[in-house]
């Protein structure tokens, strides 16, 4: 399989300040690979660097298998959408999409063909001669991309493109945006913050953090089996409990949190009695009053202290008995649990399998 | 009732609106009314005045006005398209390039010039320029020249005297209409394979064209009815129109002439102008804004 995009030991320091942090991955072809941060993790320096826009301050870059080092922004097979798309507000759509074309001194036929093509692939067909600001936000998003993808890149680089959209414009064109990836078939990557655009779309994530990469996995291994805290806390809605660990066992151990409840849950590597640690538990884990007969479970009591009702997504938030941590626990909308209602008394378990723990850091 | 709700005048309305109108109607309406009759007469033989369009003719028949006017029209432009070309990199430079911090810095360098009065940074030129000035006596100091040169009173001093008097009505329309240029539009260009000069000509004029216009304008007016910058660093060879207005008001005493001539002026400004939109596909609407 060919490899589109090799960043090998790649890192940025401005002044003191370390941007990224020996960075290295490599994206085959035709993979959708996302980089999802919080803001200011470096994800958008280390995609300026694979645009070209800054220069790494040690490592390498290569695209196809070319180093990139000295190569400027409008010699790499490369394109970026910008975050605020950039289309130029004083041109048409037929003139944005044809400005790189025309920077190969494309013949003018064969411009006027591959407009007309890229513009029917986006779905916009006939938007040839309209201005940038009659466009929707939706519509602007795809002259963006078409933009770029007329112009062929070995790589698509995009960064953070719907953010500025609306929720439900959002949903509907990260569905958008893999079905096109999946049809052109060009490699694409995306930095984002947002979780959900990450897992949805990617073939495979890199959860950055402080300017290196925590995690290198497909969508369900950072959410089912997360390699570090940063990573489980990061990556979808977690129950967090701080503790130490009291005894270990070969498959499992036993946990005793700060406010005295006693869990056992799987072991993960290096942890040893005596260590602190912090346990981390999906909300869909819990189970609202398991049959007694169920082995292998935490059990414990939580008085509800709200519902909230959110289709297919609602949660209870409960404390443990004499304890106000907040507890999310997800409720299943199959109507067996309609009885319960705000300050009730209930019991809750989880598998001792579901539960993750990581050593603290200091 | 929407529409007689717009027109009503209000009280608010007459305190703002009458200082304008007075402004308009008593220091520029009034005196125009005034120089446009004044232009329109003339003695007949017998010494009285009457009605008679000889003081336009006159500027048709004498080569030497409508040659000054030409003159004066064709450095005008030129005039405004060296301005532009040394603002606009100044203006790129400090919106775009420089680091923030220093925009406010370098903004108050280029005003703080136009604190002293026109007449005295002209001055200061001419202590520069002229034959026992700075720039001879160093010249001749360095080994350079044998003797002092002068290097005041010829049109290309004349013209770069007046593009300096004129850079920062250039400077900083085009600064205001490129800080409003977002980054990334440069950069998508950058990044779809442009190179500096497409750049260039293709989103950043294009963006700037308002600015370009509104600042064009202001530049071509000052220039045209400049009087003090040709005079004193062109001398007696400027041969700007301002010159042959003042002649005929103050050393001919012929009144009725310079008006003719004043309004000669600014049909030429308003015609130039308005071709300078046409050819701009620019509106004075949306210049003005």
């Amino acid at each position: 399989m060919q490899i589109d995009l090799s960043v090998q030991g790649v890192s940025k320091t401005f002044g003191d300040f370390i941007a990224v942090d020996d960075v290295s991955f490599e994206v085959p072809q035709g993979e959708f690979f996302s980089i999802l941060g919080p803001s200011g993790c470096g994800k958008t320096t280390l995609l300026r660097m694979i645009a070209g826009f800054t220069e790494p301050s040690r490592g390498k870059i290569l695209i196809r298998e070319e180093d990139m080092a000295g190569v400027p922004p409008n010699r790499r097979p490369v394109n970026l959408i910008f975050q605020h798309l950039a289309l130029f507000p004083m041109m048409t759509v037929a003139q944005n999409i044809a400005f790189g074309l025309q920077r190969r001194k494309e013949k003018r036929s064969d411009i006027q063909r591959k407009i007309t093509r890229i513009l029917e692939r986006v779905d916009l067909p006939g938007f040839e001669d309209k201005a940038i600001d009659q466009l929707s936000g939706g519509q602007k998003q795809r002259v963006a991309i078409a933009r770029c993808l007329v112009l062929d890149p070995a790589v698509l680089l995009l960064d953070e493109p719907l953010g500025a959209l609306d929720l439900k414009l959002r949903e509907q064109m990260k569905v958008e945006l893999k079905k096109l990836q999946a049809q052109v078939g060009t490699t694409f990557v995306y930095i984002t913050h947002d979780q959900s655009e990450a897992l949805v779309m990617s073939d495979h994530v890199a959860v950055m953090n402080q300017g290196h990469f925590e995690q290198v996995d497909t969508p369900q291994n950072l959410y089912h089996h997360p390699q570090t805290s940063f990573v489980a806390r990061f990556v979808g809605d977690n129950n967090t409990w701080s503790g130490v660990v009291r005894r270990c066992e070969t498959e499992t151990v036993e946990i005793e949190t700060v406010s005295g409840q006693h869990f056992r849950t799987r072991a993960t590597a290096s942890l040893s009695p005596g260590t602190a640690v912090e346990l981390f538990l999906r909300p869909e884990a819990m189970i609202i009053q398991p049959a007694a007969e169920i082995p292998y479970l935490n059990r414990f009591e939580v008085i509800v202290k709200s519902l909230l009702f959110d289709g297919a997504n609602s949660r209870l938030l409960a404390n443990p008995l004499n304890d106000d941590t907040e507890l999310l626990i997800a409720l299943p909308q199959n109507r067996q649990f309609d009885h319960i209602r705000r300050d009730d008394r209930i019991e809750v378990a989880w598998d001792e399998q579901s539960g993750i723990c990581f050593a603290s850091p200091e | 009732m929407t529409m007689n709700r717009r027109f009503q005048i209000t009280l608010p309305l007459i305190c703002f609106l009458t200082p304008v109108l007075l402004w308009l109607v008593l220091m520029i309406v009034l005196p125009h009314m005034d120089l446009l009759r004044m232009s329109l007469r003339a003695e007949d033989d017998f010494g009285n005045a009457i009605w008679s369009f000889s003081n336009y003719m006159a500027f048709f028949v004498e080569p030497i006005y409508w040659l000054t006017f030409v003159r004066t029209a064709v450095y005008s432009i030129l005039v405004t398209l060296m301005t532009f070309i040394v603002a606009m990199p100044v203006a790129f430079y400090i919106t775009k390039v420089v680091a923030p911090r220093f925009q406010g810095f370098l903004m108050m360098l280029l005003l703080m010039p136009f604190w002293v009065s026109e007449l005295v940074r002209v001055y200061g030129w001419m202590i520069l320029l002229r034959e026992s000035g700075v720039i001879n006596h160093f010249l001749i100091r360095l080994g350079i020249l044998n003797q002092p040169i002068e290097m005041l009173y010829n049109d290309v001093t004349m013209i770069m005297g007046l593009v300096y008097t004129s850079m920062l009505f250039m400077a900083v329309p085009l600064v205001s209409v490129l800080e409003s240029l977002d980054d990334s539009l440069i950069e998508a260009a950058y990044d779809l394979g442009a190179n500096m000069g497409t750049i260039l000509f293709r989103i950043v004029i294009p963006h700037a064209m308002p600015g370009i216009v509104s600042g064009s304008i202001v530049v071509f007016m000052l220039t045209l009815g400049n009087y003090l910058t040709p005079n004193m660093i062109g001398g007696k060879n400027a041969l700007w129109f301002t010159e042959q207005i003042y002649n005929q008001f103050i050393a001919s005493f012929n009144w009725n002439q310079g008006s003719a001539f004043g309004f000669l002026l600014l049909a030429l400004s308003s015609l130039v102008i308005w071709v300078g939109l046409k050819l701009t596909r620019q509106k004075l609407s949306r210049v003005a804004q």
